[in-house]
């Protein structure tokens, strides 16, 4: 049976350790029956966007805490664009400990959505629902 | 389709990534693109070495797998790996794991990692895990690693897929009645004692090496090798053993039996789904399925009479 499937990437770009946030993230998109990869703590923007080809993924979701976000998030577009996966075609996300004057940066740089603390999964995936162009 | 020079399995066969990647979801959703450039592509393989790796969740399947693909990098050839999670039988969602294991190889262009998940399968694999190998095939892979869901004692689908099935064991699993029973130890090629640092890692490798003294003579003894997967230690071993299999198989026509025999299975497993499909699309649909049900519940019909009523009214309606 043809079924195209939602399929998201979470992943922890730099160097805090904390993944509880991505892992509820992760897990509440599994209940709302996406296929979620997840790769785990301390991504560089490489691998990432590594990731993000092989996988093929509609959804691209990052989680950082570290604050280095404007650091990070610009290199993580750029390999990501070089090898394809941009951001017209895939949804960008991102969460964790962002300031709001930082927002419209991080829109400018493609990332359609952005949850704080607080967020409530549910938002998340509908969210996603929503708004996932399907590459199938 | 597949002719021009831009498209997808033309872009695939040079050596295009994004190309693999965007071909892999057309033949995991079952689209008539995918389908297309199966065809296009099929010529093209046959060529790749396939090892399957597969045991019971947390043997180190992932973490071997790993490390079974650096070793073979440098053997200077190059590796796809196919990682298979389970899907949730109740959302249908999936945790695609693997990779977390895997961090390191994405460093390397010359492996290519893709994750899926069994969306229904039972058998440990993906019902598009074999496509997805014949893309890795078709774009030059050496070697692909086929890693199983975590598997208990009956998800054997992976000794049809892969020429070599490695099956993964930890210490701390069970007596030595577990490697007595049929199933999952009677597919492995070779067996792999992981966590070799473990007290009890002697117990499973003498355990097996009695195992395998008292069956029946075979042509290929299964050759047991002890590992310490998150050193790496071992894997080079594991490598060798692969590679000695596949020198077996090399023998006597036994790669072209192999072949046969995945590609009936794969035939077989094709042709089930698309008849079940088929059944549930023209037989009355989900409402036809539910009012066989409602028949069976009132103790009307047998499970086996609502299958001669089903599958008459597809083949006259």
């Amino acid at each position: 049976m043809p079924e195209a499937k939602i399929r998201v990437l979470v992943a922890k770009p730099g160097l805090d350790g904390h993944d509880r946030g991505a892992k509820v993230v992760a897990r509440a998109l599994r209940d709302a029956g996406m296929e979620v990869i997840y790769t785990g703590i301390r991504q560089t923007p490489e691998m990432i966007a590594e990731a993000a080809l092989q996988e093929d993924v509609d959804v691209v979701g990052l989680s950082i805490l570290s604050g280095a976000h404007l650091q990070l998030f610009p290199r993580i577009m750029e390999e990501c664009k070089e090898r394809g996966v941009t951001p017209d075609e895939t949804l960008f996300f991102c969460g964790g400990v962002i300031p709001e004057e930082d927002l419209p940066a991080l829109r400018e740089l493609g990332f359609r959505a952005i949850f704080g603390p607080g967020a409530d999964t549910d938002d998340i995936a509908a969210y996603i629902q929503e708004h996932v162009k399907h590459s199938s | 389709m597949g002719s021009a020079p831009d498209s997808l399995p033309a872009r695939l066969l040079n050596g295009d990534r994004r190309a693999l990647s965007r071909l892999m979801t057309q033949v995991e959703s079952g689209t008539e693109t995918g389908r297309a450039a199966l065809q296009a592509l099929y010529a093209h393989t046959g060529r790749a070495r396939t090892i399957g790796l597969t045991g019971s969740s947390g043997a180190g399947k992932s973490t071997i797998g790993n490390e079974l693909a650096k070793a073979l990098r440098r053997r200077n050839q190059t590796v796809g790996i196919v990682a298979v999670d389970p899907s949730s039988p109740f959302t249908q969602g999936a945790i695609l794991g693997d990779r977390v294991r895997m961090q390191e190889l994405t460093a390397d262009p010359e492996i290519f990692v893709r994750s899926l998940a069994t969306r229904g399968a039972v058998g440990g694999l993906a019902q598009a895990a074999l496509d997805v190998i014949a893309l890795l095939d078709a774009f030059g892979k050496d070697v692909i690693l086929i890693e199983t869901v975590g598997a208990g004692q009956d998800e054997v689908e992976i000794a049809g897929a892969a020429q070599t099935t490695v099956l993964i064991l930890a210490p701390g699993m069970g007596d030595d009645i577990q490697t007595m029973k049929a199933g999952i130890m009677e597919i492995a090629d070779v067996f792999a004692v992981n966590k070799g640092d473990l007290p009890g890692a002697d117990i499973v490798a003498a355990q097996l090496k009695a195992l395998l003294s008292i069956g029946t003579e075979r042509s290929w003894e299964p050759p047991i090798v002890r590992l310490v997967g998150t050193k790496g230690e071992g894997v080079a071993a594991l490598a060798d053993a692969c590679q000695d299999h596949y020198a077996y198989l090399q023998g006597a026509g036994r790669l072209e039996a192999a072949e046969r025999g995945r590609i009936r299975g794969q035939i077989l497993a094709l042709a089930r789904h698309r008849i079940l499909t088929g059944l549930v699309q023209h037989a009355g649909g989900q409402d036809g399925l539910e009012a066989l049900v409602d028949a069976v519940v009132a103790r009307t019909m047998t499970p086996h009479t609502a299958v001669d009523a089903w599958i008459s009214e597809w083949t006259q309606g």
